[in-house]
């Protein structure tokens, strides 16, 4: 098992695979835990699937296959999804989830379209574009991998730079501006972010796998914690871990796809910290049930046999 | 506590003609009034009488159709550190991973601006403000392990660590424990000694008396404005209540008798 690991550590090809995967799972990790907090978690999904005509039409424009054009074009795409949801729940009755599914679905389809077009074109360069549907970490070279590193760079100082802020926005927006903070750009630059991540994630895990990346460290996190800065942590080293078994697993046996299988090491994660997370566990919260129990029927039987004296049962 | 900053003989909160429209349905219909240096304002009126807008369009927190609010004769935008805001509990996610010490000290955040960080000092003013509302020993518990009234005193806390002049709060009263709400009047008269000035609105007309100076009684428009033993006049609560007066007569007309507590609810 160790000797697989090293192969794949010393392996150069597979040396960036792994640095991309888990630069990927740590900045979607935290930037994660703020999305997740402030009840956008759905937002990151309709991003992603919104991401893709953006891309499309990027690549239609300029025939070239560059990670700022496609951030160019998922940014453009992803505003004016947000700016659709805004629309809808706005001028008519429907609430914000109806709203999202329509503009998400909706954006997917055109990129879809898009996509089969650019496929049975004679664009020269078009291997690959398709792999944004599902991913291909297997894919990743020098430059991806720079690109990522920049990403993720630039997020985790965003967030340890604005943590007062974003947690602010988090928790309460309303007492946020009436503190005066620009509560609408903060929530943009949030959503910004949340964009850049997605965009750097799609050519790893698909544009269908993409929210997984943001939400599931996030929510595993939160079980073992009740402090914000270390859920921020423990999210981006979920997701770091997640990166690696990912890219490790699918190393060492043949046909299994490095992005799916860092989403599924997750689901792993998420799973154990749902049973086992401190006092927000299923097996904790079964078990101070069961010791409350114990308690108040060590308590009736004292009451009950002892007549002098009471010992208080701790 | 740091004093705050000296004012001048501007009223802390004036509005003039405000108007505030959820869709076209006019919520706030042309609101006038002046509240004066150091008073403890109630305001009072039936559900969707429009006081919480009343209190988030006044704050500038959602849009106003016309109107002027001045906050010590400025726009509330460049007073917002005289503002502290205390909004309705249900308003956030208890569920936040975070403790009651680290609310409190977010209403430090306003002034200490951008990128920094809470450091020792916030910290003692926090819990400083948490001791005041009686929740010292609460300090490092999970807001999600608070009660109903623990939060709310938590939140008048984070409002109190701003150190503001003017208080606005929404609704502190609602749903809370007999212990909050003595915490919650306790605070309010020292507030008062202080100097500040306070808004606060109120659902229970029993306390009317006994805890403000003024009030304003509110539907759509102001229905009366003044010193309490001016305007809480079982006319003008007719006037206000309209057609669901008929239960809130009965408390009237034994208002200063202990059978007052019939009319909570």
């Amino acid at each position: 098992m160790l000797e697989s690991f090293w192969a794949m550590v010393t392996d150069p090809n597979a040396q960036w695979i792994l640095l991309g995967c888990m630069l990927l799972g740590l900045c979607s990790g935290v930037i994660g835990c703020f999305a997740y907090l402030r009840k956008q978690s759905l937002m990151g999904d309709t991003l992603a699937h919104a991401a893709l005509p953006g891309i499309c039409i990027a690549f239609m424009l300029t025939g070239t296959k560059s990670i700022g054009l496609f951030l160019l074009g998922a940014g453009a795409a992803g505003l004016l999804a947000t700016f659709g949801i805004g629309l809808i729940t706005r001028y008519s009755r429907i609430k914000t989830d109806a709203a999202m599914g329509i503009v998400l679905s909706s954006f997917f389809g055109l990129g879809i379209v898009l996509l089969t077009k650019i496929q049975h074109s004679d664009y020269g360069n078009q291997s690959g574009l398709d792999k944004f549907l599902f991913g291909q970490a297997a894919s990743m070279i020098g430059s991806d991998v720079n690109a990522m590193l920049i990403v993720s760079l630039v997020i985790i100082a965003a967030c340890t730079l604005l943590f007062k802020e974003f947690k602010l926005l988090a928790f309460d927006p309303g007492f946020a501006r009436g503190l005066g903070f620009p509560v609408a750009f903060l929530d943009q630059l949030l959503m910004f972010f949340i964009v850049v991540a997605v965009v750097a994630g799609i050519q790893a895990v698909g544009v269908v796998l993409v929210a997984a990346l943001l939400i599931t460290p996030a929510v595993s996190a939160r079980y073992w914690t009740d402090r914000l800065g270390t859920m921020v942590v423990l999210a981006g080293v979920f997701g770091l871990l997640s990166g690696a078994v990912g890219t490790w697993l699918s190393s060492t046996t043949a046909s299994l796809p490095t992005g799916p299988v860092s989403v599924l090491a997750q689901t792993l994660l998420f799973g154990v910290s749902l049973l086992f997370g401190p006092r927000r566990g299923l097996l904790a919260k079964r078990l101070s049930h069961t010791r409350a129990r114990r308690t108040l029927i060590h308590e009736q039987t004292m009451q009950l046999n002892v007549s002098g004296k009471e010992e208080r049962p701790l | 506590m740091p004093s705050s900053t000296k004012l001048t003989k501007q009223p802390p909160l004036a509005i003039r003609g405000l108007s505030v429209a959820y869709q076209k349905k006019p919520v706030l219909r042309d609101v006038s009034f002046e509240i004066g240096d150091g008073e403890l304002v109630g305001v009072i009126g039936p559900n969707g009488a429009g006081k919480s807008t009343l209190i988030k369009a006044a704050l500038g927190l959602i849009p106003k159709l016309t109107g002027e609010v001045a906050v010590y004769g400025k726009p509330c935008a460049e007073q917002r550190k005289l503002i502290g805001y205390v909004p309705q509990r249900e308003s956030v996610d208890w569920d936040f991973p975070t403790n009651a010490l680290d609310v409190v000290m977010m209403g430090r955040y306003g002034r200490l601006g951008w990128f920094r960080r809470p450091g020792a000092k916030e910290k003692a003013i926090a819990l400083e403000c948490l001791a005041k509302v009686g929740m010292a020993d609460y300090a490092n518990r999970q807001i999600s392990q608070l009660s109903g009234g623990q939060q709310q005193r938590v939140f008048l806390a984070r409002a109190l660590a701003q150190d503001a002049s003017l208080y606005v709060m929404d609704e502190p009263f609602a749903g809370v424990d007999a212990a909050t709400e003595k915490a919650i009047i306790n605070l309010l008269q020292e507030l008062k000694r202080e100097g500040k000035t306070v808004m606060v609105v109120h659902h229970d007309l029993a306390t009317v008396k006994e805890y403000f100076d003024s009030v304003l009684l509110l539907n759509v428009e102001v229905q009366a404005y003044g010193k309490t033993e001016d305007a809480f006049t079982q006319e003008n609560l007719q006037r206000t209540y309209g057609g669901r007066f008929a239960f809130l007569n009965r408390h009237a007309e034994s208002a200063d008798t202990a059978a007052a507590a019939e009319g909570r609810g």
